[in-house]
């Protein structure tokens, strides 16, 4: 299920960065790439598995529906604070200097 | 178990090589190719993707249990017996992880090349464009 819900992220994100482009002010592209880097490396883990080991394609219960939602939360954070440290809009330096 | 090492090594050597291909364009001694894209721009786009599917694909590990904030880590290492298996899911699983996503990067590469050289095409016969 997260393997889903990260391409479903990957894939919003990667529309969002395409009708900005070519700007990409908030580095929205970052994420986009984020999201595809996990996405492409958990369908490799998962086909994989499935052709060796056999049983269901994809999980689907609550505990594999929350981790795809902590994945794309802990995804939003780690691009909020790669936003924050370079700062695009000078929002911090400006509150530095005032 | 541990497959996510493989790609955050391929990561950690192309971030290295990113920095080093951006000092030599600083200090001009690369020249910037017809798509006006640097080898350190190119090599941000699978550094983003490696270090993107390594950091979620850590949060699964630690979500599973496979990986803790204490030594040795990885939970494999714990146990001698599940050492062998856990470097058997490093060189299959993980390897076939960060061989894909460096293809997928190479066929990013060749299309933007491609698209480039179709640019100047069009510009230098106007006409086509109604055709």
């Amino acid at each position: 299920m997260w393997l889903l819900l990260t391409a479903l992220a990957a894939v919003i994100t990667t529309a969002i960065w395409y009708v900005r482009a070519p700007d990409d002010k908030y580095k929205v592209g970052l994420l986009s790439l984020f999201f595809w880097g996990a996405t492409i490396m958990w369908l490799v883990d998962h086909i994989i598995a499935y052709v060796t080991e056999g049983g269901p394609f994809l999980e689907v219960s609550l505990d594999a529906t929350l981790l795809g939602l902590a994945v794309i939360v802990l995804a939003l954070f780690v691009w909020e604070i790669v936003l924050v440290i370079s700062d695009p809009k000078g929002v911090l330096r400006k509150a530095l200097k005032g | 178990m541990a497959c996510f090492l493989v790609p955050a090594g391929e990561a950690i050597v192309t971030t290295v090589v990113q920095k080093v291909a951006q000092k030599r364009e600083k200090s001009g001694g690369e020249k910037v190719k017809k798509t006006g894209l640097t080898w350190s721009r190119r090599l941000s786009w699978l550094n983003k993707m490696l270090w993107g599917g390594v950091i979620l694909l850590a949060l699964e590990h630690i979500w599973h249990g496979e990986v803790v904030p204490w030594p040795p880590f990885l939970t494999a290492m714990a146990t001698p017996s599940e050492v062998g298996p856990m470097l058997h899911e490093m060189a299959t699983f993980g390897s076939a992880m960060a061989a894909a996503i460096t293809v997928i990067w190479g066929i990013m590469i060749l299309v933007v090349e491609l698209k480039s050289r179709a640019v100047p095409k069009v510009k230098a016969s106007p006409a086509a464009r109604g055709a």
